[in-house]
């Protein structure tokens, strides 16, 4: 007889399956059937605009939202099915930090290590661990009312790790967050999957999915339209990127110029300065658009092939820019 | 700074839960229960609207209208507008103190803490069920700290002790069923800003319509059959006749009617209205 560990399901090791979910609000088909597999002791960034479905895909996978059609699974358990027994092996930290203001930092981690069924004991215990790895001990005793937005966010990660979650939805966990939090948010987050928790978060930046996520799946309309490694999405866009840096007023015909010769479309960064445009052939797209420049007569302050960002991943894929897209819409 | 390597606790520290029994709803339900009873403690605004205004109330009315009412009193008062009054003001805190149940709930709601306990191995009911125990616990203590009030200017029980506690009793029972309207209430208003006046604009009319403050007998006769048949009359005349004896009541009333009719009120307003919330709870969640 042979031994298996982890997931009793022998088909998946997949921590996260999800399979053809629909959910609609009203006409608002908010996910449109969604697929997507996340394997263990990762970290899997979900990146969209808003209104692309991120939050109603986690507000599933959290059980707080029954989808009309599909199959979800999360740690091996029918989320459907048996949606508490799922809620032991889960942490979910929202777009809001949903920590208690009256309370102080510790009453409120070991409030929600009590629901998750901790005594009050262990509760204690491991909020006091939790505190420290995050790094609030010193302000543990302190009422949550006096913490700044970095420090409510940090507490509401430490509320979720208190039940040892094998997996952590974390919902745009630095949306709103000053970057030296914002740092200190994502070492906390590599550290969780340092010690074996998988970790899906969602995000709508460019940066921070690049800089984080082992796999990135790319979230439009309710659907994944793209989904890999930072490298693979990037290299799925064909090649190398040129980017023209021209003064002010040679602005717009380095636009057209740029289109023409490349037959691409172009983009702009830092308000207009910066071009950008796909080069499918590399160095002689380069010296084609040189020779074109040079023979309109514009001096370019800057010209050079660069790799694909995940900007160019998200403009290719769903054909607007990560800002634009799906704007105004319910997130 | 160095922070300490991450080593999970072992597994067996543990307890993952992912059932919940009968053991574990009620540890859930005082969890949530003592949360909600600290919210009332260390928020400043909560803490002032649930004491300062019920304390505001009793004095007006005893020294702004005290003087002129009494000549017009039963004589069970004792000649006191503070006696007919206590009572009444029991109810009428219990009233508002209910409120406070929708507040904090869709104040919960607003910053997603509902959606945090939704996520863990808890007893869904516990949520609801803490939020409404921990405000009869807040009513209990407004209503003690009313009668010592109360007692220091004047109000004395006419009957005996036991009749007196029975009666504190029943408006606390009255509370918790409105608890249940308010969470109703609540749950379908889901804004905090909005939901203070959803709360307050039927509650007015229906503690001033009512025996509360005055004898109902000097109402035009379409309001007094209104205001003789609601539960906020009946409740404050099963609490008068308790405390202050029968003469408290209008000719042809006995204790024992309005203490059923009390009782039936309070049952079936918790019935009809626990269900209901039960249902909206999960509606405005999902």
């Amino acid at each position: 007889m042979t031994v298996t560990t982890g997931a009793s399901d022998a088909v998946t090791d997949a921590v996260v399956e999800v399979a053809g979910v629909v959910r609609t609000f009203g006409d608002v088909r908010a996910l449109d059937g969604v697929d997507l597999r996340v394997e263990p002791g990762i970290i899997y960034g979900l990146l969209g605009p808003n209104g692309a479905g991120k939050t109603t895909l986690i507000r599933v996978l959290a059980t707080l939202l029954r989808p009309q059609a599909g199959r979800v699974r999360v740690a091996g358990i029918d989320v459907l099915a048996d949606p508490t027994a799922a809620r032991a092996r889960i942490g979910l930290a929202g777009q809001f930090a949903a920590v208690d203001e009256f309370l102080t930092g510790r009453e409120n981690v070991v409030m929600v290590g009590r629901l998750y069924g901790l005594s009050r004991r262990d509760a204690r215990r491991r909020a006091d661990e939790v505190l420290e790895r995050i790094g609030l001990r010193q302000d543990a005793a302190r009422q949550v009312g006096t913490y700044s937005g970095g420090m409510r966010r940090r507490l509401d990660l430490a509320a979720s790790l208190v039940g040892q979650p094998e997996v952590m939805f974390l919902d745009e966990p630095t949306t709103g967050i000053d970057p030296r939090n914002r740092l200190e948010l994502w070492r906390m987050i590599e550290d969780l999957v340092a010690a074996g928790t998988t970790v899906l978060l969602t995000t709508q930046y460019l940066e921070e999915a690049d800089r984080l996520a082992d796999r990135i799946g790319v979230i439009d309309r309710g659907v994944i339209v793209q989904e890999g490694t930072a490298d693979a999405l990037k290299a799925a866009v064909g090649g190398a990127v040129l980017e023209v840096v021209v003064p002010p007023d040679a602005h717009g015909r380095a636009r057209e110029l740029l289109a023409a010769v490349t037959g691409e479309e172009v983009t702009e960064r830092d308000g207009g300065r910066r071009l950008r445009v796909a080069a499918r052939d590399g160095s002689r797209t380069l010296t084609e658009v040189v020779r074109a420049l040079d023979d309109a007569h514009i001096i370019s302050d800057d010209i050079g092939l660069t790799r694909p960002s995940l900007d160019d991943v998200f403009l290719s894929v769903t054909g607007q820019p990560v800002g634009e897209a799906g704007d105004g819409d319910a997130a | 700074m160095t922070r300490p390597a991450i080593t999970p606790s072992p597994r067996q520290q543990r307890r993952p839960r992912g059932r919940t029994t009968v053991a574990s709803t009620v540890v859930d339900t005082w969890v949530i229960t003592q949360r909600n009873l600290l919210r009332n403690v260390r928020l400043p605004q909560v803490l002032l609207f649930s004491t300062v205004q019920p304390i505001m109330f009793l004095l007006l009315f005893t020294f702004v209208f005290g003087g002129a009412i009494t000549g017009t009193l039963p004589e069970a008062a004792g000649g006191e507008y503070i006696n007919w009054l206590i009572p009444g003001l029991l109810v009428q805190v219990s009233v508002f103190g209910a409120g406070q149940t929708a507040i904090g709930l869709t104040d919960d709601l607003k910053k997603g803490v509902i959606d945090r306990f939704r996520s863990l191995p808890m007893a869904r009911s516990a949520v609801l069920a803490g939020r409404t125990f921990a405000d009869l616990g807040r009513n209990a203590a407004v209503v003690t700290l009313m009668l010592l009030v109360g007692v220091a200017i004047g109000f004395r029980y006419q009957t005996s002790f036991l009749r007196f506690l029975a009666g504190v009793l029943l408006a606390l029972a009255f509370a918790y069923a409105l608890s249940w309207v308010m969470a109703v209430i609540g749950l379908y208003v889901k804004e905090p800003e909005a939901t203070q006046s959803a709360v307050f604009l039927p509650v007015f009319p229906l503690v001033f319509a009512s025996s509360v403050f005055l004898p109902t007998q000097t109402m035009p006769d379409w309001l007094r059959v209104f205001a003789d048949n609601q539960p906020i009359t009946t409740v404050t005349n099963a609490l008068r006749a308790l405390m202050l004896g029968e003469g408290a009541l209008l000719e042809g009333q006995v204790l024992g009617t309005q203490l059923l009719l009390s009782g039936a009120w309070i049952v079936g307003i918790t019935l009809v209205f626990s269900l209901w919330a039960i249902r909206a709870y999960r509606r405005a969640v999902s």
